[in-house]
């Protein structure tokens, strides 16, 4: 039993030996334990909390655009869509297909949901097509026991009341790009669109809205578990314009099928009524993607209506350039209202002859005469004796060829003609140039906007800015009381003069425009005729007597033009009408004139503060 | 020689009975508790599937325990051989027409029973040890050639279970003999023989290692190199783990148990469960429970008086603290995740049975630890 003793006493010392080794194994995985738990918990904690808290924005409702008398221009409208939730459908090409025996879905269609499903979890909605009619609503809830896993379910889409009549404007809103959501990661909810033009584009920050957030709780797989905290966001705000949509409507009308522009103006603060550009788009077609033959259709159409001719269509402005040439010269002493200046059908310089429209001239005439009967050679001798660089810097003053200040993106400032600019082209200034300057031809380009700022300047006699933003969430912007504009720093007779000629023109037998005459005797308008060449006219032509641009192919007819304001005694509105090619000024231009401001003056937007049809609404009840 | 005797005539039922340890019996069900709670939670508050199914489980390995706990433990030891070689068949078996999962065979399908036999093989294999030392005096253990047969018998189940491929179990395995050879009285010398060339045995293992099995060695040395793929069980179980903190999120409330961050919560990664749910006080208070049941273990070996319960009870002892050393060491990433389940706590029955019959053994050498076996051959 000594040898049972001897190895009794080996396996105590080493059963201990083990035993404490165990011990001390297992005590040192508890400090790990220790160290895990409590020394990193805080880091493990966080990161725990990034595994389970998945936090995601909820798209804010996109501000309205509304008109002066807060009609919605654009807004927001529900869009019926059905998506397909794969993990609720048995079969998915099964349920596909019976969609597609009701609605059916073309091959792009199958193709795009194939690979977003292919791409997403499969509880997470795909979208299988949208903008629902009811019809169509119906008929997937009819069948919906042979559609498992097909939801409808309502989204928003942009919607544009006016369609096409504001659409240069208002501009549309599309899905954005992928590096506008690397900005802004807002951006990336689905459904979520971006101004792309008009004022969509221009107040794009404001009608966004801020994004709300919500934390969810979500699993390993991504499924949401439920809601921990919700963040609302902030509804976009609401954009009223200037503009008075019964009028742009009427305004539209007037124009027919021309292709043509026409701006309505308040002179007194240049807030601008209506901007009518013919021919026009609807712009609820880029809400969901335009098709490749609407596409070519539009940039194809040479009256091009993707473009915003109000701001972006460049003319020369013709004969209504006259008032700045008569504001340079008297302004620069080189004329006076009573100056006479002789026309016998045309003026030399050196050995060029510069023609008067009228053949055999227009005998002695003042300002006054000068601008009635829109007498070339008057013009081209005021010009002459002025100089190109007052023209040119009043010509600015009055808003032409100058960038102005209006809130939409997309507007070109045209071009006066000096010196500088003719030596950058190599070439240098020469008094002919002058002459030509002087009736608004050769170099100077400008767009029906700068008229009719230009109108309202001559009008108002101050520096107005035509403007499209009237509120921002309800609150009036500064700019809409006339003492917020500098005044022009002209002398008020020197106004008066140019005025009185343009009310010549209009109510004065023998004046080029009685076409834009008024009906009422105790409203009067006062205007001014253009006609710009868009191609030179050769002598031997003109002189041929066989000249007739009524009978030149339609792009070579001259543009018809007509700048005017009412009421004369006391300026509310000015407007100015672009015809592209529609000949002569005095004929197309100012019968329009005539329609347009009898609608304004009727509905008087800037004296109200609701369209006329409400209060008649009101009247009536 | 007087007191053996006297013991012996009177160890009827009842006195077996009243011998069993109940003491050791209630620390298992403690654990086994825990086990309930831990499942209850990993279903997400219910019993089914798991804690239920469970805790019946448990209730049917109690009474296995506790009738081989009456069996007289000399009938255990004339058994050890025929179930050592019993158990060798089963793992031929396995490598034969085993079911095939995670890339190695390790199941059997015995009509409905699944057995994982390497874990049965782990008791055979000390029950056939502590018999063939039990014989042994402290100058026969010297003799070198007295050693060839265990080893043997130690290395042809460790062989076979390398062949599966289950590396994790294979090391344990030789680690148990290990354990038995040291305490029967092996020199220490000889075990540096065996213990120094390891690293040299390492590498060449590494480079005939399964891919699976050398992506797991490769994640643990750098588990944040690859998130998603082979390291994110590491990963996410410290991420619980710390989560849980000193007091725990609270029963039900882990949220990376529940939400199905935390893989295989159920069965490896319970313990990572816990230690969310209740923080490092109920990580430590589960830890001490299971040394206790160790160190239990471990005393029953120290009174038994022949060697052949001791080295049982030894070995039980220390396949149980394998067990739970290398879960909670996975879990914690500490050692590379090797799909072992912390027993009596994980879900998972064959594991749970194989258990409990160890114990049952255990309880038969602690309800026999006086009793007379025949004298050593060195004796005679």
């Amino acid at each position: 039993m000594r040898r049972d003793a001897e190895r009794t006493g080996v396996f105590t010392r080493r059963a201990l030996l083990l035993m404490g080794g165990q011990v001390a194994i297992l005590g040192a995985l508890s400090a790990r334990l220790y160290q895990v738990q409590v020394e990193d918990g805080a880091r493990y904690t966080t990161l725990a909390n990034e595994n389970r808290i998945s936090a995601r924005m909820i798209a804010p409702p996109r501000g309205r655009i509304l008109d002066r008398f807060g009609a919605v221009i654009a807004g927001s409208s529900t869009n019926w869509r059905a998506v397909l939730v794969a993990e609720q459908a048995n079969n998915v090409p099964a349920t596909l297909d019976a969609f597609s025996a009701l609605l059916p879905l073309n091959e792009y269609e199958r193709a795009r949901i194939d690979r977003e499903l292919h791409r997403r979890r499969k509880f997470i909605p795909v979208l299988i097509r949208e903008f629902l009619t009811w019809d169509e609503m119906a008929a997937i809830e009819v069948n919906a026991p042979d559609l498992p896993g097909i939801v409808v379910d309502a989204g928003t889409s942009r919607e544009y009341p006016f369609g096409n009549k504001l659409a240069h404007i208002v501009g549309y809103v599309a899905p954005p790009n992928e590096s506008d959501v690397a900005d802004d990661p807002l951006l990336g909810l689905p459904g979520l669109r971006l101004g792309r033009a008009g004022m969509e584009k221009y107040h794009d920050l404001g009608l966004r809205g801020r994004a709300g957030s919500v934390q969810l709780e979500v699993n390993a797989v991504g499924r949401v578990i439920r809601e921990l905290d919700r963040l609302e966001g902030v509804q976009g705000e609401d954009v009223g314009l200037t503009l008075d949509a019964g009028l742009q409507q009427s305004v539209l009308t007037t124009l027919g099928d021309e292709s043509a522009s026409a701006v309505v103006m308040d002179c007194r603060n240049g807030e601008v009524l209506a901007m009518a550009t013919n021919p026009s788009f609807d712009p609820s077609v880029f809400n969901s993607g335009v098709s490749q033959a609407q596409w070519l259709e539009w940039t194809r159409d040479r009256r091009t209506p993707l473009i915003n001719k109000a701001t972006s269509g460049l003319y020369a402005p013709g004969s209504t350039f006259k008032m700045a040439v008569a504001l340079a010269a008297l302004e620069a002493g080189t004329l006076s209202p009573g100056d006479h200046i002789g026309c016998p059908g045309y003026l030399d310089l050196g050995d060029t002859r510069f023609h008067c429209w009228r053949k055999g001239g227009h005998g002695t005439l003042d300002l006054r005469g000068g601008l009635k009967n829109s007498c070339d050679v008057f013009f081209y001798e005021v010009a002459r004796r002025t100089g190109i660089d007052h023209i040119a810097a009043m010509a600015n003053r009055l808003g032409l060829g100058t960038e102005l200040e209006l809130d939409l993106p997309g507007q070109r400032s045209g071009l006066i003609p000096t010196r500088e600019w003719r030596m950058a082209k190599g070439h240098p200034w020469n008094v002919g140039d002058t002459i030509v300057s002087g009736i608004g031809q050769g170099y100077i380009q400008v767009t029906p906007l700068q008229l009719a700022t230009y109108a309202s300047r001559i009008a108002s006699g101050r520096m107005v800015q035509p403007h499209l933003t009237r509120k921002l969430a309800g609150a009036l912007q500064p700019g809409s009381e006339p003492e917020d504009w500098p005044v022009l720093g002209m002398p008020e007779k020197l106004l008066h003069a140019v005025r009185e000629g343009m009310w010549a023109v209009v109510n004065e037998a023998g004046g080029t425009a009685p076409l834009a005459k008024l009906a009422d005797p105790g409203v009067q308008l006062a205007g001014k005729t253009g006609s710009a060449q868009v191609r030179r006219v050769s002598r031997e032509l003109r002189e041929s007597g066989h000249f007739d641009s009524q009978k030149l192919p339609w792009e070579y007819r001259p543009h018809a033009l007509f700048v005017a304001f009412a009421p004369y005694d006391a300026p509310r509105y000015a407007l100015a009408v672009v015809i592209e090619h529609g000949n002569a000024g005095a004929a197309a231009a100012a019968p329009m004139a005539h329609d347009i401001m009898t609608e304004v003056l009727k509905r008087d937007p800037g004296n109200r503060t609701e369209p006329p049809s409400a209060q008649v609404a009101e009247v009536r009840s | 020689m007087d007191r053996r005797l006297w013991r012996e005539p009177s160890f009827d039922f009842v006195a077996k009975v009243l011998q069993i340890n109940w003491i050791y019996v209630a620390l298992l069900c403690c654990l086994a508790g825990v086990g309930y709670v831990a499942l209850y939670s990993a279903a997400g508050g219910s019993p089914e599937p798991y804690a239920a199914r469970h805790a019946m489980r448990f209730a049917f390995g109690v009474v296995i325990m506790l009738a081989i706990g009456l069996v007289d433990i000399r009938i255990i030891q004339k058994l050890a051989w025929p179930a050592y070689i019993g158990c060798v068949g089963l793992l031929v078996m396995v490598l034969r027409m085993g079911h095939v999962g995670k890339g190695a065979q390790r199941w059997l399908d015995l009509g409905g029973l699944q057995l994982q036999p390497s874990e049965m093989m782990k008791l055979a294999l000390v029950l056939a040890l502590a018999s063939w030392f039990h014989r042994a005096s402290w100058e026969r253990m010297g003799n070198p050639l007295f050693l060839i047969p265990p080893l043997i018998a130690v290395l042809i189940p460790v062989g076979l279970i390398l062949k599966e491929p289950n590396l994790g179990t294979a090391a344990i395995t030789a680690m148990l003999g290990g354990a038995i050879f040291f305490a029967a009285g092996v020199r220490w010398w000889k075990f540096l023989l065996v213990v120094l060339p390891i690293p040299l045995l390492g590498q060449f293992a590494y480079a005939h290692l399964h891919d699976y099995q050398r992506a797991r060695i490769d994640t643990f040395m750098h588990p944040e190199s690859d998130p998603l793929g082979a390291g994110y069980n590491i990963i996410q179980s410290k991420i619980a783990l710390g989560s849980g903190g000193m007091w725990g999120k609270g029963f039900l409330q882990g949220t990376q148990g529940h939400l199905d961050f935390l893989p295989e919560k159920q069965t490896d990664f319970i313990f990572t469960m816990i230690g969310e749910e209740f923080g490092l006080v109920g990580g430590l208070a589960v830890m001490g429970l299971l040394t206790l049941i160790i160190v239990g273990a471990m005393l029953i070996a120290l009174r038994c008086r022949h060697q052949f319960g001791r080295l049982v009870a030894l070995g039980i002892g220390c396949n149980f603290f394998l067990y739970v050393f290398v879960n909670i060491a996975m879990v914690m990433g500490v050692i590379p995740v090797g799909g072992v389940p912390l027993p009596l706590v994980s879900h998972g029955g064959s594991a749970m049975l194989t258990v409990m019959v160890g114990f049952g053994i255990l309880m038969s050498v602690h309800v026999h630890r006086d009793v007379e076996f025949a004298a050593l051959r060195d004796d005679r």
